[in-house]
């Protein structure tokens, strides 16, 4: 389904603030599969799940999904393959614009837009039903503005807005790190019965060692723009919140030998 | 009589260019300069065309065309380009005060005996009324010829004011309001930012230059000068629509910006009538919007409680 091939990525590269962003990440997803990446701040997970969105392009490397070599596609053009969901509440909706409205927009990701009505008749039956299903009684609200909403209730929209059309893949980058957690809670639930339902393959990234353990059916730990672990099968069912921290501890032991160092010693001797 | 009437059909033509102010400014919150220009160019290509014999309709259709060019012309400017909003209007702004004198060949050019939209409407309505004599409204006297205009510009205004209305609800219409609120989300959504900002300066300028054309043939004349203080004017009138009506609903939104525009012109021909200086007034509108401005912010700093500060021991 997703496949990258040896991702690298600099930014800014040749000034002082030069970043190596991404070395060399080649992962293979199956149609379905649920992807946990997890890592300590600044080790690139949310850069690789930009990379695969498009918000940037890569300098080298190759990424393909669902059949389309989509490494020099735009941003916009991916949208019509992927279901993004931000981590920042407000990213994912127009907040002037009512519920109604915003889940028309998301009716119509990566299609055509003309001059057909946005609200027609029959989608405003369907807008009622499925926004009904997420128990949080804004189906009487649909004509409200969705800036007088609150935090879980924008993520709830969004990731409703993302997978209104069944995405290829569903890009979650830690949308419930800017939740109150009662509200993290609600949307990761609702996260896991949509993807469940429609059996969606998922990228997701967390900062929460219990997210990465209770969803998804495969975790990797990334580290300076590599993937440093790849747990999937028994190993990650084996897997607890204790032995992912213990697996951090060990990245920040070997952080604070200096990087070039750390760098000649791995390449000798692991 | 005939200076109301004046104001009100100045006003309603010069709704045009409020509601293309409106579009750039507060739907992308895009400084858009190029209307200073795009109206000049809407009325140089109309009169132009008129002075070589062209229907006025014909004229000025081609002058909103012109618009649409000098507004997509900014948008590439910016996107394709990475130009800075303002400077990329400045630039263009710039550029079309050449183009509008190429295209009239001086910077003035009267329109005495052709046939424009005023003249086509005042030989309308004298064919209605079956006289060409002043009517009789409420014991006033008015000419035939200010009646028709306002009734005629009325009437267009509310139905391109409706059209717009009905094409903000469209997929396209939405899309283009969304990325005014959040281009990330609707880039998200499969939609190129850049594309739809082109193609929203470009109906913005294309109607500024529409009210170009429209009031070149009002007043008889088109003026290479014409276009200046235009941006300040616009978003006075946008400002003063927006206080009436309240920002909430898009129809209401746009009525706004058209009696806006119209109470603005009435505000202005009262003040001249009372011995205004013409010359005070760009400085008298520019002070306007800086008031408008800077109010709500002064009104919100002195509505919050103050901070009541402990001293250090």
């Amino acid at each position: 389904m997703l496949k990258l091939d040896n991702l690298y990525k600099v930014f800014h590269p040749g000034t002082p603030n030069e970043v190596r962003a991404l070395r060399g990440v080649s992962l293979g997803l199956e149609p379905g599969s649920f992807l946990v990446i997890i890592g300590t701040n600044g080790s690139g997970k949310s850069t690789l799940l930009n990379a695969v969105a498009g918000t940037f392009l890569v300098d080298t490397g190759r990424i393909n999904l669902a059949g389309h070599n989509i490494t020099r596609w735009s941003e916009h053009r991916r949208a019509r393959l992927i279901g993004r969901v931000f981590q920042n509440p407000f990213s994912g909706t127009a907040p002037s614009m009512s519920i109604a409205e915003n889940l028309a927009l998301a009716a119509r990701r990566g299609r055509a837009r003309g001059m057909g009505w946005a609200l027609h008749k029959r989608l405003r039956g369907e807008l009622r039903d499925r926004v009904r299903a997420l128990n949080m009684g804004l189906e009487n609200r649909l004509d409200n503005a969705i800036g007088s909403l609150s935090g879980g209730q924008r993520q709830a929209l969004t990731l409703l807005m993302a997978t209104w059309l069944k995405p290829e893949l569903l890009l979650l980058d830690e949308h419930t790190a800017a939740l109150d957690p009662k509200s993290a809670d609600q949307v990761i639930r609702l996260s896991h019965e949509i993807i469940q339902r429609h059996k969606l393959t998922t990228l997701m990234v967390t900062h929460s060692m219990q997210q990465a353990v209770h969803l998804g059916d495969r975790i990797i730990m990334m580290n300076r723009g590599e993937v440093l672990h790849d747990l999937s099968g028994t190993e990650r069912a084996r897997v607890r919140p204790e032995d992912l921290l213990g697996r951090f501890e060990e990245v920040r032991r070997r952080e604070q030998l200096d990087p070039a160092t750390a760098d000649m010693l791995r390449l000798n001797y692991v | 009589m005939t200076l109301l009437l004046g104001a009100f059909t100045i006003g309603l033509i010069l709704a045009l260019l409020a509601l293309g102010v409106y579009l750039s400014f507060r739907v992308f919150n895009f400084p858009d300069i190029t209307a200073e220009g795009s109206i000049t160019l809407g009325a140089a290509i109309a009169a132009t065309l008129l002075v070589r014999g062209c229907g006025p309709v014909l004229a000025t259709a081609a002058g909103f065309i012109g618009g649409l060019l000098a507004g997509a012309t900014t948008g590439l400017l910016h996107t394709k380009c990475r130009i800075n909003g303002l400077l990329s209007g400045i630039l263009v702004m710039t550029a079309l005060y050449s183009i509008n004198l190429h295209v009239m060949g001086k910077s003035n050019m009267p329109l005495l005996n052709e046939v424009t939209l005023a003249t086509k409407a005042e030989h309308l309505a004298t064919r209605l009324a079956g006289s060409s004599h002043d009517l009789n409204v409420f014991g006033w006297e008015v000419g035939i010829r200010d009646a028709s205009m306002l009734v005629a510009v009325l009437l267009f205004i509310s139905i391109l004011g409706l059209a717009l209305y009905l094409f903000f609800r469209t997929n396209l219409g939405t899309a283009i309001r969304a990325t005014g609120d959040n281009p990330q989300m609707i880039r998200a959504l499969g939609v190129s930012v850049d594309f739809i900002l082109i193609l929203g300066l470009a109906l913005s300028n294309g109607l500024i230059a529409l009210s170009g054309a429209m009031l070149a043939q009002y007043q008889g004349f088109a003026d290479v000068q014409m276009g200046i203080g235009m941006v300040v004017w616009g978003l006075a009138s946008v400002i003063i629509g927006e206080a009436l009506v309240g920002s909430s609903s898009l129809g209401l939104l746009i009525t706004g910006a058209v009696i806006g525009s119209v109470l603005f012109r009435l505000l202005v021909a009262i003040a001249l009538r009372w011995g205004l200086n013409p010359n005070d007034l760009k400085l008298i509108t520019a002070l306007f919007v800086f008031v408008a401005l800077v109010a709500p912010q002064l009104l919100r700093r002195l509505k919050r409680p103050k901070v009541v500060t402990t001293p250090v021991p």
